[in-house]
């Protein structure tokens, strides 16, 4: 070998990486990054008959339950039933399958973690990447549904989807690689996390419209549960997919179901809002992550 | 050539496992204390390991070998200091570490590759090679979750030395596997070591170190307490050995034991005094004096002969004969008598030490510190004297007839 050692990269390993250059040594893992994500696709469904079906079947199920419970036995009293609560339920399982996916990929991974170097961000990531191939099989049965109802989506806030699909990965990004952290050194966080999702899940309009509780509570109660950034991106896939903001029955009652007078700049501010703070949250993450990470293979 | 690895002033800190409070309500209990206990694996190790070198680091269990491999490797952040290394890192710390079960081998080789920071063209590119070298073409469609641990091993290693690192860094899993593989990956070090790629082994196997190192390091308490020849390095390791024995946890000060100690060390053959060499073949005892200073029960004598080379030619101990040897209380000797020393030309080192008799302790250990030297009169060549009988058959030659 005659070629000068200078010509080879180098690499620093110190007590503390800066913010910048993690960053960049997850772009550079980006190939990984895919090949993990490929991996927790494959062996979920190895073995099984059915595979990817499974995905589908999920919020299939949930449909037919929750339709039976609001619709049938309660009345909610929102025409569509079917097409509010899949708009809302693709982004919840998404974030749900991501965090909790997240949560648990360091730990999950162990035997990796401690024998091979690699930018440990990229196992809760990987999850999130996974989560985000099952939203897109769902989705296939979301739009199933609305081609066999015709129903009419609201082709003008059509561009904002992909604007909360970005907020929603890096939200659920920025949280997840958190918890994955917090997870390695607290075993707790992992089932905290499962806790908190079930709670999330009801005080996220996903089940109700969000105009029930927009006028029920004080300006206080009313704030904190707008502070929910998943409500956000949940409004904006029912008001593209869904598209009725009020419904009116045979008897002219009127049920307020999405924020009224909300045209597309109002959803793509609010968008805009959790963007910038998952951006901030994520760098939060990234940090905490970094500080935490030289110690991961001792404390597997 | 400069330095391919460069350890500057690197220490590891850890909190000791038993002292951390791994739940939350643990946790809030022990709130406002001091959560943990330091213990410091790596004290402040600075280390150069020059391009195309072979490093050996030696150490006994807890010493911060590993540790320190896995800094080099970046599974590790040093507490502080710093490591730079040139050039493709690659650790094998675990042959098939993050292999999936349920993936195929194929499956798995593209997603080991990726960790391994191989891109995808790479490892298309390498696959068949990969597969040669594993031997595992008939079961490369197979899930892992079917192979043994052999052929587990065989793809793991197969993997990380295609994935063409300028620096190899291995802990110890060449001793893993049948020998016929073993052999297959020291041939492989050495091809490494011969297109001058660096290559740091963690081991506290001194043979190997003096057989493929150019160089090695002691580790001790997480101190580095001697760098440089193999040698000089193996005999620091043993000396360290036996005023260090195995602590039962990490943190606590060791136990020295030197209750007892080698007194003296006679070495009697034909040829003395007139002369001061063996001929081949001749008889060699070698008496082993000690000192006992408080009583001890069947201690263990050992006796070990190396080549020039550091290759040990021959072990035995009065364990692997089957000998108690019973309670000691002042002193005594052992005698290791051998009829003939069938070697040739050559200085030989001899090692003694006495361990307990269930190898927790090790009373004394003195590397080499004995010679004997063999002159053969004859014109025989090599290291070891085979009885043989040279004769010649003209009659059975090709044609019948010899030519005069």
């Amino acid at each position: 070998m005659t070629s000068p050692v200078s010509h080879l990269p180098t690499r620093l390993s110190t007590a503390h990486v800066g913010l910048g250059e993690r960053i960049a040594d997850i772009w550079r893992s980006r190939e990984l990054l895919v090949a993990f994500t490929r991996t927790e696709l494959k062996v979920k469904y190895k073995n099984s008959v059915l595979g990817f079906m499974w995905s589908m079947l999920n919020p299939a199920l949930y449909l037919i339950v929750f339709y039976i419970v609001f619709q049938l036995i309660l009345g909610s009293g929102i025409p569509n039933f079917p097409i509010f609560l899949l708009s809302g339920l693709l982004v919840w399982n998404l974030f749900a399958a991501g965090l909790g996916g997240a949560t648990k990929s360091v730990v999950g991974n162990a035997g990796l973690v401690r024998k091979v170097s690699f930018s440990r961000e990229i196992l809760p990531l990987a999850s999130v990447g996974g989560a985000l191939v099952h939203f897109f099989l769902q989705g296939i049965v979301l739009v199933g549904a609305l081609a066999i109802f015709r129903y009419d989506v609201a082709f003008s806030y059509l561009p904002l989807l992909p604007v909360a699909l970005v907020a929603l990965l890096m939200f659920t990004a920025a949280v997840g690689v958190l918890a994955a952290a917090m997870n390695v050194r607290m075993r707790d966080v992992e089932h905290f996390v499962e806790l908190a999702l079930l709670a999330w899940f009801w005080l996220t309009p996903i089940v109700y419209p969000f105009m029930l509780v927009a006028g029920q509570f004080s300006t206080v109660g009313r704030i904190l549960y707008q502070l929910n950034p998943v409500t956000w991106i949940v409004l904006t896939f029912q008001r593209t997919l869904y598209a009725q903001v009020e419904a009116t029955d045979t008897a002219g009652n009127v049920t307020r179901i999405l924020p009224p007078d909300a045209d597309q700049w109002w959803y793509l501010w609010h968008l805009g809002v959790v963007i910038a703070a998952s951006a901030v949250l994520f760098l939060v993450a990234l940090a905490f992550f970094g500080r935490v990470e030289g110690d991961f293979a001792e404390e597997l | 050539m400069g330095a391919a690895i460069s350890v500057q002033g690197v220490s590891k800190r850890f909190a000791l496992a038993h002292e951390r409070y791994p739940s939350l309500k643990e946790r809030l209990i022990h709130f406002g204390r001091a959560p943990s206990e330091e213990f410091w694996a790596l004290r402040d190790i600075d280390l150069e390991v020059p391009t195309g070198e072979t490093v050996g680091l030696l150490g006994h269990n807890g010493s911060g070998k590993s540790t320190l491999l896995k800094c080099i490797a970046g599974i590790l952040r040093p507490t502080t200091g710093t490591i730079s290394t040139s050039g493709r890192v690659a650790a094998l710390l675990e042959l098939g570490a993050g292999f999936q079960a349920e993936l195929t081998g194929r499956e798995n080789v593209f997603l080991n590759g990726a960790i391994l920071g191989m891109s995808k063209r790479e490892l298309a590119r390498r696959f068949d090679e990969i597969v040669a070298f594993s031997e595992l073409d008939q079961f490369i469609d197979t899930q892992v979750r079917f192979y043994s641990s052999g052929m587990y091993v065989r793809l793991g290693f197969a993997i990380a030395v295609n994935v063409d690192p300028d620096i190899l860094l291995v802990d110890e899993v060449l001793a893993v596997g049948d020998e016929a593989f073993q052999r297959k990956c020291l041939d492989r070090v050495e091809q490494f070591q011969q297109e001058g790629r660096t290559i740091v082994v963690v081991t506290h196997a001194p043979d190997l170190v003096r057989r493929i190192c150019q160089s090695a390091a002691v580790l001790d308490h997480g101190n580095l307490v001697a760098s440089g020849d193999p040698k000089e390095a193996v005999q620091v390791f043993r000396e360290h050995l036996r005023l260090t024995p195995p602590r039962p946890r990490p943190g606590e000060p060791p136990a020295v034991d030197d209750r007892v100690r080698v007194a003296a060390v006679h070495l009697r053959h034909p040829g003395l005094p007139e002369r001061e060499y063996l001929e081949p073949g001749e008889p060699l005892t070698v008496q082993v004096q000690f000192d006992v200073d408080a009583p001890v029960d069947d201690p263990v004598f050992t006796l070990m002969i190396y080549d020039a080379e550091g290759r040990m030619l021959h072990g035995s101990s009065t364990a692997s004969e089957d000998l108690e040897t019973g309670h000691f209380e002042d002193s005594g000797s052992v005698e290791f008598a051998f009829d003939e020393i069938p070697l040739l030309d050559g200085e030989y080192a001899i090692t003694v030490c006495i361990t307990s008799s269930d190898s927790a302790y090790i009373y004394d250990w003195q590397e080499q510190r004995y010679h004997f030297e063999v002159r053969d009169p004859g014109r025989s060549f090599g290291s070891v004297e085979f009885p043989v009988q040279v004769t010649i058959d003209r009659s059975a030659s090709a044609d019948g007839s010899a030519p005069r």
